[in-house]
């Protein structure tokens, strides 16, 4: 069956993973991997939707020095922190282990990855689902433990298990262990579940890569995304347990008592810092790589040209998971860590930025001389190239021993880690949704407020942390209700922008929606790009690919051109003589 | 590393392959679905040799800081025989589920049945001696964490009132820990009245470490035996560590009791299964996917057992 | 090299393995799982004679170098590794790597730092 007829038949709308089967048992028992991406996305964006609020939330306290929304008696002060302490936790916590973590992969990376492999589901379905119900079980359970605590503190409401959390998303002990409040065992046994959703999805993953690639289709002939998948799931593997035993053992320490990080009990407060790192840090790389593989995608298929460096780009997926389990200890330079160890991970540390610039060189290296496309998700991915130069630049300010001392624990960090984790990560999560926004749904968005509020959603995004670098230059501590007079006009333009920033997501969401409810029906292939998943309809049907097909050079852009009357792309017609013809499926197979 | 024959058609095989009611709808061959569940299943495996350093990484620290403490704890309190005989059942119990799986393969149905009760019962066996030895310990008073004696909750001479000057940080990491053999850390604090500072627990403490300023004379014999005694010749950072010994114990042998545990429901099921004739040489995935999981839990005890019972 | 055998090490094929059987299964032999199940019984008696003898520092060392033998013929032979693609080595060596890349750097700080630690006084302890 051609394009061409797919398309026509798509107009009369034809079986689809949509309307496959329906009812609500069809969904909630899919083993179809569409529609637990699907799944996924509800609640992953529902978790963005409570971080988000909680951003904006925590920005209009930070106003004026000195909480306004609370009354300034003394009796207030120590609510009005606790009530901050809750906010920021849960802003960190939710965003950290319920949005970003899984975005990526979860999403596009359920819907994409056997597409791009040609196949027809991931490897273990069944287990697919499982990992979808444990993050729904987390997911629930720890916002409803977080935002107990913010009613608790705020309003004096007290759900049953609505112990909140106050220790930052991060837990670190002493604090955890001795003066935290009780509840804090529950909010770290929901992290505690929502860990196994990750490692399922890693273990998933790397079987799918490994044993349902098709025959022409070795590893260097992969979609970068893939590669990107295949380089977050080794982590996942590997750092998550660490975390689970972490949590393990923090729960341990509070009910049980048993002095391993507990300074009173003979423990060591540090240790704790060294395992909830030895996660975190490569838990940063779980966020970031997916994002720089699909900005791999993006950028090829949007300035029309084949990606520069593939190699280079591939191989440093797996160098950063790699490298980025020899750094942790970069966030203990202030925490009482031995000088020796401190040398060793501020040198290691710098090895780490060495395989994020050689994509970023990549990136311009296949933009230059392309045929730029202004769509949205083009419009986010140069907003990722510029906007993760900053953060990864920003990065090594704080990972040269020296110069980390002053900036600890300061505005400084935070400014560094939203701009690699907002500004990276959620704008590739951003640009991927528009990139495959037609594949998933068979339907169009409006461009146009695609792309402003891509450019909105940039100048916001600036103006809220471009100006807490300098803050936490001039020495601004994070994690604080209340801060110095002298700092409030940063914080002022800090708020601005985050209001920004709302309105532009909430744009973006509006877009979607206007998209699935009215947008003109999406042609199989909107953007030209190669990789198998434009192969098929949009949106696919049940098992993906009506006809098996043909494995080829994923950048191999040439092989589209343009049809206006469908808006769309269409495989180029060969010239049978031509030496370029696709890939044969009787040439040996050179792995 | 990559497979070498998928076809995406389904027309290329014989019907007998597709016909099968085990392969899945997304797999073109029994050997690459097969070849894929034992993949992810060494994946797993991966996970929880991760999850598990974590414990070894907790007991490398305390032992390497503080290796008279694990010496002296190990041998007052944990029994090389019983662990010896732990040992030997897991390993026979590996024997056993190893034989399941060849069982399984060879269409063996009655002999795969027999190997996984006796590989349940050498599970069952180890939680037994297991639940001797954690008895053992309760008697002992020395469970883990809060219900431990030498957990400092629970030893009076650690609980010190606030200094009456706040000393500055600089002061208290320049200046050396008081050595004082068998005084605690009391006289850095002297004049403070301990006796008023209730513990949290009421225990039963031997008084010699109630009190551990009494020094008595007591016999070589009674010395090298009696645990409190070998326990006041510890220096007192170490004594305040004894505590630390146990929750790495208590955690590691638990964690691996919890695995030991689920091993066992998940042998009941293919149990179940292989009694309904769901196994043979044509399908046997479950059965080899749990046996590398029991492996697993006689691997990390392989490694358990010196580390915890032969500290000398 | 395809995963479900290892092309370099003929493997020893069982007695009697059915005719349905999916091409490249292997049972281990009995003969095998007999004379692995022996040596780690010995190897256990091994290492508590050897904990017996006092060598210092080396007594560590020595119970974890017979542990790995012990793990090794588990992993090899029990776990089928022997006959697997290499991959599946690879992960479980990897996750060993792991591990010890951990416990290296966390003992490396933790020692240094040793020196300045001191007791805690419990004042910040509720009674």
């Amino acid at each position: 069956m051609s394009i061409a007829q797919d398309v026509s038949n798509q107009r009369s709308k034809p079986d689809n993973y949509l309307t496959h089967d329906r009812g609500f048992r069809s969904w909630a028992l899919t083993l179809d991997h569409k529609r637990i991406g699907l799944l996924y996305m509800m609640f992953v964006l529902s978790a963005f939707l409570l971080g988000g609020t909680f951003a904006v939330l925590l920005r209009t306290s930070l106003l004026t020095p000195n909480h306004w929304m609370f009354p300034s008696d003394p009796a207030h002060d120590t609510q009005a922190k606790l009530f901050y302490n809750n906010m920021f936790s849960l802003h960190g916590a939710v965003m950290v282990f319920m949005f970003i973590i899984p975005a990526i992969p979860a999403i596009l990376g359920n819907f994409m990855l056997p597409m791009m492999l040609g196949a027809k589901d991931v490897a273990f379905p069944r287990v697919n689902l499982l990992s979808f119900y444990i993050y729904m079980l987390g997911a629930t359970f720890f916002s409803w433990v977080l935002i107990g605590g913010i009613l608790r503190t705020a309003f004096n409401i007290h759900l049953p298990f609505g112990f909140g959390l106050d220790t930052g998303w991060t837990f670190y002990t002493p604090f955890s262990t001795s003066k935290a409040e009780d509840g804090m065992v529950a909010g770290v046994l929901g992290a505690f579940i929502l860990g196994f959703s990750s490692i399922l999805t890693g273990v998933n993953f790397i079987a799918t890569i490994h044993t349902l690639r098709p025959r022409g289709m070795t590893w260097f002939r992969m979609p970068l995304f893939l590669w990107a998948l295949y380089a977050t799931s080794i982590i996942q593997i590997l750092a998550t347990p660490v975390l689970a035993i972490t949590l393990l053992l923090l729960v341990a320490e509070r009910l049980l008592h048993v002095g391993i990080f507990d300074s009173s009990l003979g423990g060591d407060p540090v240790l704790f810092q060294h395992f909830f790192w030895f996660y975190s840090h490569p838990a940063v790389y779980i966020m970031i790589l997916p994002g720089m593989g699909v900005i791999s995608e993006i950028i090829s298929v949007h300035s029309r040209k084949h990606i520069f460096g593939y190699s280079f780009i591939a191989l440093s997926s797996v160098a950063l998971a790699l490298l980025g389990f020899l750094v942790w200890g970069h966030h203990l330079f202030v925490a009482g860590q031995s000088n020796l160890a401190d040398s060793i991970f501020s040198l290691l540390t710098f090895s780490v930025a060495i395989p994020s610039a050689v994509k970023v060189f990549n990136w311009l290296g296949t933009l230059y001389r392309g045929s730029i496309r202004f769509t949205p998700a083009m419009v986010f991915a140069l907003g990722f190239i510029l906007l993760f130069t900053v953060g990864g630049l920003t990065g090594l300010f704080l990972g040269a021993l020296a110069t980390d001392v002053p900036l600890h624990d300061t505005y400084f960090v935070i400014a560094h880690f939203h701009y690699v984790m907002v500004g990276s990560m959620v704008f590739a999560f951003l640009g991927g949704m528009y990139h495959w926004f037609p594949k998933m749904f068979g339907k169009m968005c409006n461009q146009n407020w695609g792309r402003a509020a891509a450019i909105m959603l940039f100048i916001g995004f600036n103006l809220t942390f471009f100006p807490q670098f300098v803050m936490g230059a001039h020495g601004a501590p994070r994690r604080w209700a209340t801060y110095p007079a002298e700092f409030q006009p940063y914080h002022v333009m800090s708020t601005i922008g985050a209001y920004i920033m709302a309105i532009s997501l909430i744009t973006v969401a509006l877009n979607w929606l206007a998209g699935l409810l009215w947008g003109r029906p999406a042609p199989a292939n909107p953007w030209g790009g190669n990789s198998l998943e434009w192969h098929t309809p949009s949106p696919p049907p049940y098992d993906n690919f009506p006809t098996p097909p043909v494995v080829d050079d994923p950048y191999n852009l040439s092989a589209w051109e343009y049809d206006a009357s469908i808006e769309g792309w269409v495989p180029r017609k060969t010239d049978p003589a031509s030496a370029t013809a696709p890939a044969d499926r009787t040439r040996p197979v050179t792995h | 590393m990559s497979l070498a024959s998928t076809e995406n058609s389904t027309h290329s095989h014989g019907h007998g392959a597709r016909h099968d009611p085990h392969l899945a709808h997304h797999f073109d061959t029994p050997e690459q679905q097969f070849t894929s569940a034992k993949l992810g299943m060494w994946v797993f495996l991966g996970t929880e040799i991760l999850m598990f350093g974590g414990l070894f990484c907790v007991y490398s620290i305390y032992r390497h800081n503080h290796p008279l403490v694990f010496k002296f704890a190990a041998e007052a309190y944990l029994s090389v025989p019983l662990g010896v005989l732990n040992t030997i059942i897991l390993i026979t119990s590996s024997l056993t589920m190893a034989w399941g799986v060849r069982a399984a393969q060879l269409n063996q149905k009655k002999l795969l049945m027999t190997c996984l009760v006796l590989t349940l019962l050498g599970a069952a066996g180890f939680l037994v001696v297991k639940s001797i030895e954690y008895t053992k310990k309760w008697d002992e008073h020395v469970w883990v964490g809060r219900w431990n004696k030498y957990n400092a909750d629970n030893n009076a001479s650690y609980r010190v009132a606030p200094p009456a000057q706040p000393t500055t940080r600089s002061a208290a990491v320049i200046a050396p820990p008081p050595v004082s053999a068998g005084t605690g850390v009391a006289d850095a604090n002297a004049g403070t009245d301990v006796s008023q500072i209730k513990p949290r627990y009421d225990y039963p403490l031997s008084q010699s470490i109630q009190a551990p300023q009494a020094k008595e004379t007591t016999s070589e014999k009674d010395s090298a035996q009696d645990p409190d005694v070998r326990y006041r010749q510890l220096s007192d950072s170490d004594q305040w560590r004894v505590n630390t010994f146990f929750s790495c114990y208590f955690l590691m042998t638990g964690l691996h009791g919890i695995h030991v545990v689920v091993g066992m429901g998940l042998i009941t099921w293919i149990l179940m299964r292989s009694l309904r004739n769901d196994f043979s040489s044509e399908y046997f995935t479950p059965v080899d996917l749990v046996g590398l999981y029991w492996h697993l839990v006689d691997l990390i005890w392989i490694f358990l057992f010196p580390l915890l019972y032969l500290i000398h | 090299m395809s995963l479900t055998h290892s092309n370099d090490i003929p493997a020893p094929v069982a007695d009697d393995v059915g005719p349905n059987a999916p091409h490249g299964v292997h049972a281990v032999p009995k003969r095998v799982l007999m004379t692995v199940y022996g040596v780690l019984v010995l190897f256990t008696v091994i290492t508590v004679a050897v904990s017996k003898v006092d060598l210092g520092q080396a007594n560590i060392w020595a119970a974890l170098f017979i542990a790995v033998i012990k793990g090794g013929l588990v992993a090899m032979y029990f776990m089928h590794l022997r006959w697997d693609s290499p991959f599946n080595g690879v992960i479980l060596i990897s996750a060993l790597f792991f591990v010890s890349l951990f416990i290296g750097l966390a003992l490396l700080d933790s020692h240094s730092y040793q020196p300045q630690m001191k007791p805690t006084p419990m004042a910040t302890r509720a009674p």
